[in-house]
């Protein structure tokens, strides 16, 4: 077995980046895989915080790095489930203090042990940016649907397809049905017609992703929220299953994603 | 002193022209020369004369990153290889210095004297800047923040959103045409225009010195086709 390695990135910062790695990574253990997350922003680290397991840290992706400790000891598993783990940032480095290569060596160790390794990029397309796609197989951009977000989400897609890292996929968060339908926001279509890359996912806006994450419990979790739905389709359409969108009233798309268009 | 490297203060910031032929000994002696001078060069804005080296999108990233290591900016690079203009392309670097720096002050060449046709087929994203010598065609969308610029015609099968200039050596005859126009700006020759909109296949022109917009779905367009 070989790991998937897949960077969640997005430009702009604050559309849900570390909000999706938690879920995705949750979902897919769920169904029983061997998955890793890798917490990328150092400095500014809280995907541990997301996923509950802040108390546990003693040592962070710096000190493997740097070899201060072995890449095991630096693993934190999970609470509850077992084939689930994190490798938490530091807090108190840079993004200075992790290359391209030290990335690229990491995920080569965790590969053989995993079905999947998650990479959380830092927002912005310089040196955390770089060093969180380096080793990436395939790299999820995550937008909002607002002009500004699609904007850095396009920037994203273009350096990701200059340096050979093939296209992306797509998951839009954040979006607001009734917003669409007074046009207040762009719709699904909008964005996928703009960024022209495969679509895997549509997040709606829902209070109760924060309200989980503040409990570090990440609302894939939450059995009578739709998200977690939506969050569980988007694992198994990474697993290759052909999942049929659910539909959150943006009509518009639908008419487009079956007509063949993507 | 140090023949491999050469450089020269541009109004753009420095340009460091690379004498070796291959692109690995370029890198090094690049990167030696800028280490041992490292607070000239930090903070500068580069643009590298590679000459006939060619570099490939692996390598050109490497040492755009080796040099904002530096904090060095690469922004330019100046090629004869076709190869390595593409990769320039690709990673979004100007492959020329005028176009970056402000009104063009080139003599007009017409480029009709040489027919020569850029061809390329991707969607053109924010931050991605196409050139060409001659015409150019693009099959795809040019997205909000990408600009496409050619010496003569651009014709762009796809959604013009971002940014074209045609005639960008001063060619005036030059045209834009695409099958949809929101563009954030159009130029021809030196004339600028913004709020340029067709929701049809339509071409830009300038006029008398004004950008005009012509609907092309009449006889106008076999006409002005054989321009
Ligand atoms: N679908 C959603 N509905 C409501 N709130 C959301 C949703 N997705 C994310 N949020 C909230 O938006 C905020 C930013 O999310 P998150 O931290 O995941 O973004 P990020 O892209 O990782 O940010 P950064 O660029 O700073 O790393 C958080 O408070 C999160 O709870
Ligand atoms: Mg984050």
């Amino acid at each position: 077995m070989s790991a998937k390695v897949i960077t969640v990135t997005s430009g702009k910062g604050g559309v849900g980046k570390t909000t999706t790695v938690a879920n995705l990574a949750v979902a897919l253990a769920l169904t029983g895989d061997r998955v890793v997350c890798i917490d990328g922003d150092i400095g500014l680290r809280n995907l541990d915080v997301i996923l509950g397991l802040e108390n546990r840290i003693v040592y962070d992706l710096v000190d493997v790095v740097e070899g201060r400790c072995r890449l095991r000891q630096a693993m934190i598993r999970d609470k509850k489930l077992s084939n689930l783990f994190l490798i938490p940032a530091a807090q108190t480095r840079d993004k200075n203090a992790v290359s391209p290569s030290d990335m690229v060596r990491v995920c080569d160790e965790l590969r053989p042990d995993f079905d999947w390794v998650l990479i959380d990029s830092p927002a912005g397309i310089e040196r955390g940016f770089r060093y969180a796609i380096a080793p990436a197989d395939q790299a999820i951009i995550v937008t909002n649907p607002e002009v500004s977000a699609v904007r850095d989400a396009d920037r994203v897609i273009g350096l990701l397809e200059a340096e050979e890292k093939g296209s992306p996929s797509l998951i839009i968060n954040r979006l607001d049905v009734n917003m669409v339908r007074r046009n207040e926001m762009l719709s699904a279509e909008d964005v996928v017609d703009l960024l022209a890359i495969r679509l895997i996912g549509i997040v709606p806006e829902d209070d109760r992703v924060l309200i989980a994450s503040n409990r570090g419990r990440p609302v894939v979790l939450d059995e009578a929220a739709v998200t977690a739905r939506v969050f569980q389709n988007i694992a198994r359409r990474l697993k290759g299953e052909d999942v049929p969108f659910i539909d959150l009233g943006n009509r518009g798309l639908w008419s487009r994603l079956f007509s063949g268009r993507r | 002193m140090n023949n491999a490297v050469r450089l020269k203060g541009i109004r753009d910031g420095l340009l460091v022209s690379l004498s070796h032929s291959q692109w690995g000994e370029q890198e090094k002696a690049l990167l030696s020369y800028i280490d041992a001078r490292p607070t000239f060069f930090a903070g500068a804005r580069l643009a590298m004369d590679v000459g006939q080296a060619v570099w490939r999108v692996k390598e050109l990233s490497a040492l755009r990153d080796a040099l904002s290591q530096r904090q060095i900016y690469l922004w330019a690079v100046l090629s004869e290889s076709p190869v390595t203009e593409k990769t320039a392309q690709l990673l979004g670097l100007a492959t020329r210095l005028s176009t970056r720096t402000g009104p063009q002050r080139r003599p007009t060449r017409p480029p009709a004297e040489e027919p020569n046709v850029h061809w390329v087929q991707k969607t053109v994203r924010s931050g991605v800047r196409i050139e060409a010598e001659g015409h150019l065609v693009l099959i795809g969308d040019v997205n909000p923040g990408g600009e496409v610029a050619a010496a003569g015609n651009i014709l762009i099968w796809g959604r013009l959103r971002g940014m074209a200039h045609a005639g960008a050596n001063g060619d005036a005859g030059a045209v834009i045409r695409a099958l949809e126009l929101r563009p954030q700006q159009v130029r021809i020759a030196q004339v600028a225009a913004t709020e340029i909109r067709s929701s049809g296949p339509a071409q830009v022109v300038l006029e008398k010195g004004i950008i005009r917009v012509q609907s092309l779905n009449s006889q106008e367009f076999k006409v002005n086709h054989e321009r």
